[in-house]
C-alpha cells in the first residue's frame, strides 16, 4: 500500500477515518460517536424528566419508563462517558509522553470499531421489537423475568463494546510502560497521563467480570443454563457480586480521568506547578487499589449479613481519604497562583463542590444501617449524578475546550463556553439538589410515576425544570462547535499560552507522526521548563532527524467487529426456533476469525517518511501522509 | 526492521522475542492480557463453587458420582507434557534452530489435539449419561468453565498450526519470533489453568 499518496474528498476523507490507525483520527471518531451517544442518552433522559415532570403523567408507558430509564444509564455510562474518556486519551497520552502513535495502532482501531458497532447492536433494540428494562445493572431476577429481546440486546451488544474496551484497555498501559520519551520518568508523567495509566489497570482487572456476568446472561436467557435460575440450583446473587466487582471500579474509571483532566486545568489556568503532585499521584494509585475492594457496598441489603456490611462499610470509607486528599492539592494549587477564568478553568473551579457534595452522600451511603434507609431512593439517584456529571461530565465539557484547539487547530469560543458553562451547572444544580430531599422523603427511584397526594409535584417540577437549563446549554455547545468549525481561524501550538507539558509544545493539530525527532524530557512540566529557559522550540531533542516508521491503515478491524455485530444477531434469535440463526452464527465468528487469521497471516510491516518530507513538512510545505 | 534479513546461531539476540519494538510491546501487552484472563478464569472458578452440585430438587448428578480420575489424570499428564515440548521448541528457538524447533512444536500441537479429543470424549460421555448442559446450574457451570478452558485450547493448537505453516518456508527472523513466543506463553497459562480446574474441578469433586 503507497503510503504518502495524495488523496483528497469526501469519500477518500471517510475511508482514511475508517481505516485509520492514527491515534489523533482514533480520538476524533470517540469523540463524534460518544457524542451521539451522549446526545440520544440526553434526550432519553428529557423524557424521564418531562415524564416526572407532574405527578400522575402519562407522557411514557410504565414499560416504555423502564426501557427508556435503562437505556439512558447503559447509554451514557458505556458508550458516552467511557469513548469520551477514551478520545481523550487517545487524542492527549501519547502526544504528553513524546510518543508517535499508541502501542498498538491496530488495536487502537479495533478497540473503537467494537465499541462502535456493540453501541449501534445496542440501540437497535428500539427497532426490533423493544429496548433493554431491568436498568443498567440489569439484576438477573429482572433481567431473566424481561419477555423483550431487550435484555439480550443489552448482554451482547455490551459484550462487543467490552471486549473494544479492554483492548484499549491494554493498549494504553503498554503505550505507557513502553513508549515514553528519553527521560519522562514515570514521576515526570503528566496527571492526565497518570490516570489514563491506573484507569486503564482498572479496565484490565474490572471488565472480565462483567464479561463472564453477561456470558452467563446471554446463555442463561438464549442457550438454556441456568447460572442465575434458582429453580434449577442456580444463583442470582452471583449476578450482583460479579457486575458490582466491575461496577465500582467503573464508577473510578470514569471519574480518576476526569481528576486528570481537572489536574492539568488547575496548573495551566493558575500558572502555577501542581501542588503535591507526588500525592496527587499516590493518591490515584491507591484509590484504583481500593476500588476492588469496595464492591458490595451496592449489596448492604441484600442480607450478605452483618460482618460483611460492616468490613465493606469500612473499605468505602477508606476511599474517601485519598480523594479528599486530591481536593485539598487542588486547591493549594489555585491558593497563591495567578488565576485566569477561561471556560476549562470554570468548569475546574465548578467541579469542586459539586464533586465534594457527591463525595458527601457517598460517605453517608457507606453506613450500612443509613443505607437501608437510602437504598433505591431518589437520594442514590441525586449521588451519583452529583459525581457523575459533576465530576466526569464536567470534566469531558472541560477537556473538550481545552483540547480542541490542540485536535482541531481552531479555538471554541469564550464567550459561548460561558453560556454552556452557567447553563449547564446551574441546570445540574437544580435538577439534582433537590433529588436528595425526594429520596429522603421517600420518593422511591425507577418507578414511572407518583400521585398527586404524595406531596412530590413541587421538587419534580423544580427538578424538571433544571434539565431543560442542562439541554440548552448542550444546545449552545454544539453551536458553538458548529461556528468554530466555520470560522476556521487557525491556532499556534500553544494556544491557551499557559501550557505546560509536551503535547503544547507542537503544532494543532499536530503532524501525523507527532513529534519530528523525539523529545528529551528533562522534568516535571517540560514544556514549561523549556520556556521558562528561553528555548524558543520548546523542546530539546534525544535523537537527530531520521527516518520515521509508521503503521499502515487497515480496514480488518471494521470487518472483525462486523463479524461479532452479525454472530450477535444470530445468538439473539436463537430461542425463537428460527432455522437461519446458527448459519448466522458460524458465518460472523467466520469473518471476525477469519480476518484474524488473515491479520496474522499477512506481513504488515508499515512503511518509513523520509527525512527528506519531514524537512519539507517542518519548511510549510504540505506533504499530506494518510 | 528488515524482514529479509537472513540470520545466523551467531548473529540470532539473546533474547529475539523482545529485539524490536513491536516484539517489547507485545511481550507487555500479553502478559496484560494474561492477567485479564486471569481475572476471567477467577470469575469462573468463583462461579462453580457457588453452584457446585446445585439442581432442581432430585437432580441425580453430583460431581462425587460423576468424575472418574484416570481418565482425567491421563489429560493432565499430556497437557503437562505438551507445555514441557513448547519450552523445547522454544529453546530452539533461542538457538535460531528452526527445523527443531517446528518438529518441537509439532509434537506440542499433536499433545494438545489428543489432550482436546479425550475432552470431547469426556463430554459426550457425560452428556450420553444425561448430564447434559442444560441440566442443572451445576451442569451450566461444569461445562462453561472447563468448555472456555477447551475453547482455549483449540484456539492456541489454531494459532500454532497458523504460525507453522505461514513461517514454514522462510525461518526464523525478529518479526516471527515473538508471535512464536507468545503463542508458548499462551500454552503456558492454558496449562496452569488445567491445573487448577484439575484441582478444583475434579480432585476436590471426588473428594468431597
Ligand atoms: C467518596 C467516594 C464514593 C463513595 C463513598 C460512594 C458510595 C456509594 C455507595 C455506598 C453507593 C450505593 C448506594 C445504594 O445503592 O444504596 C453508591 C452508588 C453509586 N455510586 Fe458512589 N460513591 C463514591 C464515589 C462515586 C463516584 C466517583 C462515582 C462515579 C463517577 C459513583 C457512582 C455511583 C453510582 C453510579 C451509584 C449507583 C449505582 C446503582 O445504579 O445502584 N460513586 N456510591
Ligand atoms: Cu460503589
Amino acid at each position: 500500500m503507497s503510503s504518502n499518496a495524495q488523496k483528497s474528498g469526501f469519500g477518500a476523507t471517510v475511508w482514511d477515518y475508517i481505516t485509520s490507525v492514527d491515534h489523533k483520527k482514533i480520538a476524533i471518531l470517540y469523540l463524534m460517536s460518544g457524542g451521539l451517544f451522549f446526545l440520544i442518552g440526553g434526550i432519553e433522559a428529557m423524557m424521564i424528566r418531562i415524564q416526572l415532570m407532574k405527578a400522575g403523567n402519562d407522557f411514557l408507558s410504565a414499560g416504555t419508563y423502564n426501557e427508556v430509564m435503562t437505556m439512558h444509564g447503559t447509554t451514557m455510562i458505556f458508550l458516552a462517558a467511557m469513548p469520551l474518556l477514551l478520545g481523550f486519551m487517545n487524542a492527549i497520552m501519547p502526544l504528553q509522553i513524546g510518543a508517535r502513535d499508541v502501542a498498538f495502532p491496530f488495536l487502537n482501531s479495533l478497540g473503537f470499531w467494537l465499541f462502535f458497532f456493540g453501541g449501534i447492536f445496542l440501540n437497535l433494540s428500539w427497532f426490533l421489537g423493544g429496548a433493554p428494562d431491568a436498568g443498567w445493572t440489569n439484576y438477573a431476577s429482572l433481567a431473566l423475568a424481561s419477555e423483550s429481546h431487550g435484555i439480550d440486546f443489552y448482554a451482547l451488544g455490551l459484550t462487543i463494546s467490552g471486549f473494544g474496551t479492554l483492548i484499549s484497555g491494554i493498549n494504553f498501559l503498554v503505550t505507557i510502560i513502553n513508549m515514553r520519551a528519553p527521560g519522562m520518568t514515570y514521576m515526570r508523567m503528566p496527571l492526565f497521563t497518570w490516570t489514563t495509566f491506573v484507569a486503564s489497570a482498572l479496565i484490565l482487572l474490572a471488565f472480565p467480570p462483567l464479561t463472564i456476568a453477561i456470558f452467563f446472561m446471554v446463555f442463561d436467557r438464549l442457550f438454556g443454563s441456568h447460572f442465575f435460575d434458582v429453580a434449577a440450583g442456580g444463583n442470582t446473587i452471583i449476578w450482583e457480586h460479579l457486575f458490582w466487582i466491575f461496577g465500582h471500579p467503573e464508577v473510578y474509571i470514569l471519574i480518576l480521568p476526569a481528576f486528570g483532566i481537572f489536574s492539568e486545568i488547575f496548573a495551566i489556568f493558575s500558572r502555577k506547578r501542581l501542588f503535591g503532585y507526588t500525592a496527587l499521584v499516590f493518591a490515584t494509585i491507591l484509590i484504583g487499589f481500593y476500588g476492588f475492594m469496595v464492591w458490595a457496598h451496592h449489596m448492604f441489603t441484600v442480607g450478605l449479613g452483618p460482618t460483611a456490611n460492616a468490613i465493606f462499610a469500612l473499605a468505602t470509607m477508606i476511599i474517601a481519604v485519598p480523594t479528599g486528599v486530591k481536593i485539598f492539592n487542588w486547591l493549594l494549587t489555585i491558593w497563591g497562583g495567578s488565576v485566569s477564568f477561561a471556560t476549562p478553568m470554570l468548569y475546574a473551579v465548578g467541579f469542586i463542590p459539586s464533586f465534594v457534595a457527591g463525595g458527601v452522600t457517598g460517605v453517608m451511603q457507606a453506613m450500612a444501617p443509613l443505607d437501608y434507609q437510602l437504598h433505591d431512593s431518589y437520594f442514590i439517584v441525586a449521588h451519583f449524578h452529583y459525581v457523575i456529571v459533576g465530576g466526569v461530565v464536567l470534566a469531558i465539557f472541560a477537556a473538550t475546550h481545552l483540547y480542541w484547539p490542540k485536535m482541531f487547530g481552531t479555538m471554541l469560543s469564550e464567550k459561548l463556553g460561558k453560556v454552556t458553562f452557567w447553563l449547564f451547572f446551574i441546570g445540574f444544580h437544580l435538577t439534582f439538589f433537590i433529588q436528595h430531599f425526594l429520596g429522603l422523603m421517600g420518593m422511591p427511584r425507577r418507578v414511572y410515576t407518583f400521585g398527586a397526594d404524595q406531596g412530590w409535584d413541587l421538587f419534580n417540577a423544580i427538578s424538571s425544570a433544571g434539565a431543560v437549563f442542562m439541554a440548552l446549554g448542550v444546545i449552545i455547545m454544539l453551536v458553538n462547535v458548529v461556528l468554530t468549525t466555520v470560522k476556521n481561524e487557525r491556532v499556534g501550538n500553544d494556544p491557551w499560552g499557559d501550557g505546560r507539558t509536551l503535547e503544547w509544545a507542537i503544532p494543532s493539530p499536530p503532524p501525523f507522526y507527532n513529534f519530528a525527532q523525539t523529545p528529551l524530557v528533562r522534568g516535571l512540566d517540560t514544556y514549561w521548563i523549556e520556556k521558562m529557559e528561553g528555548n524558543k522550540e520548546g523542546m530539546i531533542y534525544a535523537e537527530p532527524l531520521g527516518d520515521i516508521h509508521m503503521p499502515n491503515n487497515s480496514f480488518l478491524p471494521v470487518v472483525m467487529s462486523f463479524g461479532l455485530f452479525v454472530a450477535s444477531f444470530g445468538a439473539l434469535y436463537h430461542p425463537d426456533d428460527l432455522p437461519w440463526t446458527i448459519p448466522v452464527i458460524v458465518l460472523g465468528l467466520l469473518i471476525t476469525f477469519g480476518s484474524m487469521l488473515l491479520r496474522s497471516l499477512k506481513d504488515d510491516l508499515g512503511f518509513h517518511i523520509h527525512k527528506e518530507d519531514l524537512i519539507k513538512d517542518r519548511e510549510g510545505v504540505k506533504t499530506d501522509g494518510h | 526492521m528488515d524482514i529479509n534479513k537472513k540470520y545466523t546461531p551467531q548473529s540470532w539476540p539473546d533474547h529475539p522475542e523482545t529485539a524490536t519494538m513491536e516484539g517489547k510491546n507485545k511481550f507487555v501487552g500479553f502478559w496484560l492480557l494474561l492477567a485479564a484472563e486471569s481475572v476471567t478464569f477467577a470469575s469462573l472458578f468463583a462461579t462453580y463453587l457457588a453452584l457446585k452440585d446445585k439442581g432442581p430438587s432430585g437432580m441425580e448428578f453430583t460431581a462425587a458420582e460423576l468424575f472418574e480420575l484416570p481418565l482425567v489424570f491421563a489429560m493432565t499428564m499430556i497437557l503437562l507434557t505438551s507445555s514441557l515440548t513448547s519450552v523445547y521448541a522454544m529453546y530452539h528457538m533461542k538457538n535460531h534452530n528452526f527445523k527443531s524447533m517446528q518438529a518441537w512444536l509439532m509434537i506440542t500441537v499433536l499433545l494438545g489435539a489428543s489432550f482436546l479429543g479425550l475432552e470431547i470424549y469426556e463430554f459426550y460421555h457425560y452428556v450420553h449419561e444425561g448430564f447434559g448442559y442444560t441440566n442443572s446450574a451445576f451442569s451450566s457451570a461444569f461445562y462453561t468453565l472447563v468448555g472456555t478452558h477447551g475453547a482455549h485450547v483449540l484456539f492456541g493448537l489454531g494459532w500454532f498450526i497458523a504460525l507453522m505453516v505461514r513461517n514454514a518456508k522462510r525461518g526464523l527472523n525478529t518479526y516471527n519470533a515473538p508471535k512464536f513466543f507468545l503463542v508458548s506463553l499462551y500454552w503456558h497459562f492454558i496449562d496452569v489453568v488445567w491445573v487448577f480446574i484439575f484441582t478444583v474441578v475434579y480432585l476436590m469433586g471426588v473428594i468431597g
